[in-house]
């Protein structure tokens, strides 16, 4: 029983990582509709800006994953500005195929950076010993990415529903046209949407690299795409569904990892969208809104 | 210098020529209707004035100021609101949630609330459903909040785009009546309607448009009148 829990804390603080991810996949999905397939690749370099302030120059711990926090919203509000936006009108299949090619691209540029190899990467809460509460013993790591994703996304609940920069985005995500005749700038809405998923991201990396102390440039890949299968779970464009998809996907994860096989684990979480997608296609909080005339 | 001059604008989507060379004014204080059958360019003429389209040639000068190329989010702050076609209202937000987004340019908190104490005492039933979410509403509240959103920008000139269309008819004259009274309060009112006999009973002047050109104007009482309308919009 208790290591049952222990799996589950751990497959919820995986889940919450991955729910950071998923909500700058649903976010940019709700507002521009487009998949960023470049998402999980900021992550990637969200860790090697990370794990280069901290080796290489020798930065405390939150500077660095602030110089990360920085150089991931830069780099995504860039790649929009300079790959999508001026596809904005194109046909989807373009834009996706872009965002393909952003991925490639942030890729092969750390791998001429630093290599393909990976390297160890220095957890942010090293040397803190595990804690134990009520017999559960479980890795700071891990008390900390819940602690971190929880607040984080109390926060963006908060600046969505309450701010007016967070009304100007649920209002982009419905109608631009109408948002627009509001006198919402819509291209400072996008970017602002592309600056916070990629802070997210940025986060993300930080707490992912600490809980599996490893970066290479193919880091980024695996858990892209599978927020991005979270984001699909939980309904995309929706983000308590990116939260909830998120959550679910790391325990699914972390339970089959402990009680079926941890080679089949990756297998059965993409079993899962499938049954997802065919069970209940707009995921679990995926909403139609009907139209009325 | 009239409200909103309109000079020769043509408008384009891809090869197709939507607008062709079309000229109107709008003066302080009026109503004006645009009628004329689907796929006479009346929609696109709105689209372009707010800049949700961009004129390939022409000029479109607003209290002096040329908004020929002003993108559409600035627009709203000069004074000028758009009612879109099929009111576009934010359907998985409140009636609330709505109406502020409508004044989401103006600073002033005292006067956005009194902006929105106008809009419930026009719309009562707005008030009532407040914290509703707005696509739960019937298609006239819908169209009610579509216009109590634009009020809430503090125009000086709106123009409504097919306010009647798809409402029962009870919800269409009590809509023409709002117009009305938001027209007397003094607001300038560009109305483009398909019902081209509401319209006309309400308007100062009309432009008739067939195919992306103006092909008839003038007094809209004259126009009620007029042999050729008649036949074609007013079904007589």
């Amino acid at each position: 029983m208790m290591s049952f829990i222990t799996y589950l804390v751990n497959g919820i603080s995986l889940g919450s990582i991955y729910a950071l991810i998923a909500l700058g996949y649903t976010m940019v999905y709700g507002i521009a509709k487009m998949l960023n397939f470049a998402h999980g690749d900021i992550i990637m370099v969200g860790g090697f800006t990370i794990f280069t302030a901290m080796s290489t120059a020798w930065c405390p711990v939150w500077l660095s994953v602030i110089i990360g926090i920085i150089v991931c919203t830069v780099l995504g509000v860039l790649v929009e500005k300079v790959a999508y936006k001026p596809l904005r009108n194109a046909p989807p299949l373009a834009v996706l195929i872009t965002a393909i090619g952003v991925s490639y691209l942030l890729q092969n540029v750390a791998l001429l950076i630093f290599g393909s190899a990976a390297q160890s990467f220095t957890s942010i809460v090293k040397n803190v010993a595990p804690v134990t509460i009520g017999g559960v013993t479980v890795s700071m790591e891990t008390v900390i990415s819940i602690i971190v994703s929880v607040v984080i996304m109390i926060c963006l609940t908060f600046f969505i529903n309450k701010t007016k920069a967070g009304k100007a985005m649920l209002a982009v995500a419905e109608d631009k046209g109408a948002a627009e005749l509001m006198g919402i700038n819509v291209n400072s809405t996008i970017s602002l949407t592309f600056a916070i998923g990629s802070a997210l991201a940025a986060v993300a990396s930080a707490l992912l690299c600490s809980s599996y102390p490893q970066i290479s440039p193919y880091t980024g890949s695996m858990p892209g795409i599978k927020a991005f299968v979270a984001a699909v779970f939980g309904g995309i464009g929706s983000i308590p569904g990116a939260m909830i998809g998120g959550i679910l996907l790391g325990i699914i994860e972390n339970l089959s990892k402990a009680y079926i096989s941890s080679q089949l684990s990756d297998a059965i979480v993409f079993l899962v969208l499938i049954v997802v997608l065919i069970v209940k296609p707009t995921g679990i909080m995926g909403k139609k809104i009907n139209e009325k005339v | 210098m009239s409200m909103l001059h309109i000079e020769d604008i043509q408008v384009y989507y891809g090869a197709i020529n939507a607008v062709k060379g079309i000229s109107f004014d709008v003066e302080q204080g009026e109503i004006i209707a645009l009628i004329g059958a689907n796929g006479a360019g009346k929609t696109t003429i709105l689209h372009t004035i707010t800049g949700l389209v961009q004129a390939k040639s022409g000029k479109i000068v607003f209290n002096d100021t040329d908004i020929t190329k002003t993108p559409a989010h600035k627009i709203v702050t000069m004074g000028m609101a758009h009612v879109p076609e099929g009111r576009r209202i934010f359907q998985g937000l409140t009636v609330y949630e709505n109406l502020m987004l409508g004044a989401y340019t103006r600073k002033d908190k005292a006067e956005i609330k009194e902006s929105l104490d106008n809009v419930f005492k026009r719309f009562p039933r707005l008030e009532e459903r407040r914290t509703q979410v707005a696509g739960t509403l019937s298609g006239g509240e819908q169209q009610m909040l579509a216009m109590g959103r634009a009020l809430m920008s503090h125009p000086s000139i709106i123009l409504m785009d097919e306010p009647s269309m798809g409402l029962s008819p009870l919800y269409v004259n009590e809509i023409f009546d709002i117009i009305k009274s938001v027209n007397e309060s003094g607001t300038t009112v560009l109305l483009v309607e398909q019902n081209a006999k509401k319209a006309l009973s309400i308007a100062n002047r009309a432009y008739v448009l067939e195919t992306g050109k103006i092909v008839l104007s003038g007094d809209a009482k004259e126009l009620m009148n007029d042999d050729s309308v008649k036949k074609a919009y007013l079904g007589e």
